[in-house]
């Protein structure tokens, strides 16, 4: 084993040497990327509509960016965990409450795992899921408006990124933790971590109408890493699978540490046995305190709730839960066909890619061949439940999709490449490289029971000489290929902003048929809301000043503003008044400590402005939303602390 | 510097007197100049009874009286859509509606409403009445043909 490993250090070196000698011609050349053919598959005439969506992570942007299949356009960037003043998401008072947790307000998140809803176990495009890594966190998106709706803490959890994979029908969004802490978190030296810290997996429970999550229940596990997972599906629906890393229970240099067993392994947890167990009253409630935010559409306003305890399970008490399939090597991806019998491990220190069978393991359970047992859980024995190997793909595998057809792709790091291969044979049919070292693949539909797609594409971690050189840090590259006949071939190279760890990708009609274009201004309940010009008014409560102001092209109503001071705390709420799809405007005041309002048709969102200054200030429109918009502006007139300057409003009082 | 905070704070609160501003070519001023056409009748005067626009509406039926229902749901309608911009007596952003039916076909009125991004291209009165009113749009704020039918029939009462 120490060999193979040094051996492979070896070739990474090597590879290494590859990569940094390759230039930009070399492998423009090889892809032939230039011929006319390839040009027309990925080009989208003006005006056209591309054919597949794709929702990437944005890692430590936080938040997620949609891109088009096969142009590599990007569209929209939505803000999911971090403060987004292009918006004022995270800044407006509505959207503050979202990034709420346990440790206070959070401006910021590391998001890698989107998954779209489903519904017997194909995409049904409703939501997209994402875990927050580092403040353990799950979010949920509308896909009719490309808004972030719910955002829920996980407690028990840190370092959420076995996450956020749902079940055949989204009955669950399950979050896992990468790294077992204390459970409950207490004083404790780091060095007791053996047998003492241990790691929850949670299942979040979706309503099927709102898809609003409530944390069904927690399964503690043992003190290991918990890296990736993946539901069950078809044959095999009703389980969840999660690779470990970390089985030695390192608390220290665990790049040497976490890497002395040969095998480590893939915990398979059958959620329905656990639910039903729960459904009984089973497991305990113990105090916690994570947030539960929501965003309400009719409102516009998100509310904070601090949730005061989770049910949790210890796996020793329901029989038959819980088992462990030794695989070798550090896994990372855990990734199941979409027939639901095949269960990849991919040991990223591994020389080949271990394949395990869902009926064999069913099998083995029954028949109670275990080889030993982890704390309680059985183990089963890595012969008894594997279903084949693929010999020496490449080497670093991380990653795993399927077509449908019968193929696996793989993605492998140290050595840059996607490798195609049959399940069932385990041969390999195709190897392509990529530019440079591939974390995550996505192919529409690729981790559901449906894949929907003819393209693949694969997300890079290093750039280095595909785009013109910008300083020491460039977007990542991604690169598309398309993957509907024998061979793989290399399409398009597009940048993706922050660092995407993951994709989910559909078919666009599905999203276009359900699309929001405006809000309705009657279903408007904001509190604060001015519906009409009638409406509109500043009421002074105290230090506090109301403002309830109108937009439409284009005008603020009011426009003037008097008998604000020094001191006070100014809340502009700003309602727009079109009911037209793509007309938001913009609200910006001299000095706002926060950021710009970008308010949809239909929406109200709140600025707090604090004056510091004496004077007559403007405000104004940030977007360009029709040929008068320069004329859209205001005054606010701040008179000193001790002023009795009354409250005054109005607009257009010199108009003939 | 401490008789410029003086002056300051003794000009808090108090309303400063109004300065005359500056004429430049006003517009009273431009007609004059110009040389003498046909007299020029603005679009919001101009009196045109068979043009029915461009839109969905091809025909509507006005009942002899005013449906004091409809009317009513029309006046909420128009509350709530359309004050913005639009003073029922005065020049408001966009042209008053009252007497709008003594000026203009039923049918023109409510295709202005639901459809007036294209009346602004293609109907020469709407395109005329964009440059009258300094080419402020007539917002689409997507009222059905029931609510617009309303809007109409509330009209008829101003």
């Amino acid at each position: 084993m120490k060999n193979l490993l040094t051996s492979s250090i070896a070739m990474f070196v090597i590879l290494l040497g590859f990569t940094s000698c390759n230039n930009g011609n070399k492998s423009g050349s090889k892809s032939g990327a230039l011929a006319s053919n390839i040009a027309e598959k990925v080009y989208v005439a003006p005006g056209e509509y591309d054919s597949h969506y794709a929702f990437l992570s944005g890692g430590y942007s936080g938040n997620v960016t949609v891109y088009g299949l096969p142009s590599g356009r990007m569209f929209k960037e939505i803000p999911v965990f971090s403060q987004f003043p292009t918006s004022g998401y995270g800044y407006s008072e509505e959207t503050k409450p979202m990034l709420n947790t346990s440790h206070g307000f959070i401006p910021w998140g590391d998001a890698h795992h989107p998954d779209i809803s489903q519904s017997k176990g194909e995409l049904d495009g409703r939501w997209l899921f994402i875990n927050e890594n580092n403040t353990p966190r799950i979010a949920r998106l509308s896909l009719t408006t490309f808004e972030t709706e719910e955002i829920i803490e996980v407690p028990n959890s840190a370092g959420n990124h076995s996450s956020s994979f749902v079940t055949e029908n989204t009955e669950y969004v399950v979050a896992g933790t990468r790294f077992s802490v204390p459970i409950p978190q207490r004083d404790m030296p780091i060095k007791d971590y053996k047998g003492n810290f241990q790691g929850a997996l949670s299942f979040i429970s979706v309503a099927p109408e709102t898809g609003n999550m409530d944390i069904k229940f927690q399964v503690l596990m043992p003190g290991f890493n918990y890296d990736l997972s993946h539901p069950g599906r078809g044959k095999s629906h009703g389980w969840f699978f999660f690779t470990t890393y970390n089985t030695e229970e390192a608390n220290t240099l665990l790049e040497v540490n976490a890497s002395q067993n040969d095998k480590d392994f893939i915990a398979a947890i059958n959620w329905k046995k656990i639910e039903e167990y729960v459904n009984n009253g089973g497991g305990t409630m113990m105090p916690a305190n994570y947030a539960h935010n929501v965003y309400d559409e009719h409102t516009h306003t998100a509310t904070s709730t601090m949730k005061k305890e989770v049910r949790v399970v210890n796996p020793i008490e329901v029989p038959g839960a819980v088992y462990f399939i030794p695989t070798p090597k550090s896994p990372h991806g855990c990734d199941v066909d979409p027939s639901g019998e095949y269960i990849v491990g991919n040991g990223k220190l591994s020389a080949n890619l271990t394949v395990h069978s869902f009926t064999k393991m069913l099998d083995a359970i029954e028949n109670k061949k275990f080889a030993g047992e982890a704390y309680g859980i059985p183990i089963l024995n890595f012969e008894d439940v594997l279903a084949g190997v693929v010999e020496q793909p490449g080497l670093g595998p991380l990653h795993t999709e399927f077509d449908g057809k019968g193929n696996a792709y793989t993605t492998f790091f140290i050595s840059s490449e996607v490798v195609k291969w049959k399940l069932g044979t385990w041969e390999v049919v195709d190897r392509k490289p990529t530019y440079y070292s591939v974390g995550h693949l996505t192919i529409p539909g690729g981790n559901s029971g449906k894949p929907q797609g003819k393209y693949m594409f694969a997300m890079n971690k290093i750039t280095k000489d595909r785009y013109l050189p910008t300083g020491p840090e460039m977007e990542h590259s991604a690169q598309l290929y398309d993957i509907s006949g024998d061979k793989m071939e290399l399409l398009l190279d597009f940048p993706t902003h922050g660092e995407p760890h993951y994709a989910a990708a559909m078919e666009a009609g599905i999203i276009k048929a359900q699309s929001q274009k405006i809000y309705k201004l009657a279903d408007n309940k904001h509190p604060y809301a001015a519906k009409s010009d009638a409406d509109t008014k500043v009421v002074r409560d105290g230090k506090n000043v109301h403002i309830y102001l109108t937009t439409i092209r284009s005008h603020f109503s009011p426009d003037n503003i008097e008998g604000i001071k020094v001191g006070d705390k100014v809340y502009f709420h700003v309602t727009n008044l079109e009911q037209d799809f793509d007309v938001p405007h913009g609200f910006a005041v001299i000095g706002q400590n926060n950021s710009e309002l970008l308010v949809m048709p239909g929406q109200t969102k709140t600025s707090v402005w604090e004056p510091k200054q004496v004077g007559v200030w403007p405000f104004y429109c940030t977007d360009f939303c029709s040929a008068l918009h320069q004329e859209m502006q205001g005054y606010i007139r701040v008179s000193a602390a001790n002023s009795d300057t009354p409250i005054k409003w109005s607009l257009g009082e010199d108009i003939e | 510097m401490v008789l410029f905070v003086t002056l300051l704070v003794s000009c808090g609160g108090k309303e400063e007197k109004k300065k005359e501003g500056f004429s430049y070519q006003k517009k009273a001023t431009t007609e004059k100049t110009t040389t003498p056409k046909a007299e020029k009748v603005l679009a919001s005067k101009k009196i045109d009874l068979s043009n029915k626009g461009v839109g969905p509406i091809k025909s509507v039926t006005l009942g002899a009286e005013v449906d004091q229902a409809m009317a009513t749901h029309g006046a909420d309608v128009y509350k709530k859509m359309c004050t913005a911009c639009h003073r029922a007596d005065k020049k408001f952003i966009g042209p008053a509606p009252t007497g709008i039916l003594e000026r203009r076909t039923p049918e023109w009125v409510m295709n202005m409403i639901l459809n007036p991004e294209q009346m602004v291209k293609e109907d020469p009165l709407a395109k005329e009445l964009l440059m009258e009113f300094n080419g402020a749009p007539m917002a689409n704020q997507h009222l059905t043909e029931k609510e617009a039918r309303a809007v109409l029939e509330y009209f008829r009462t101003l």
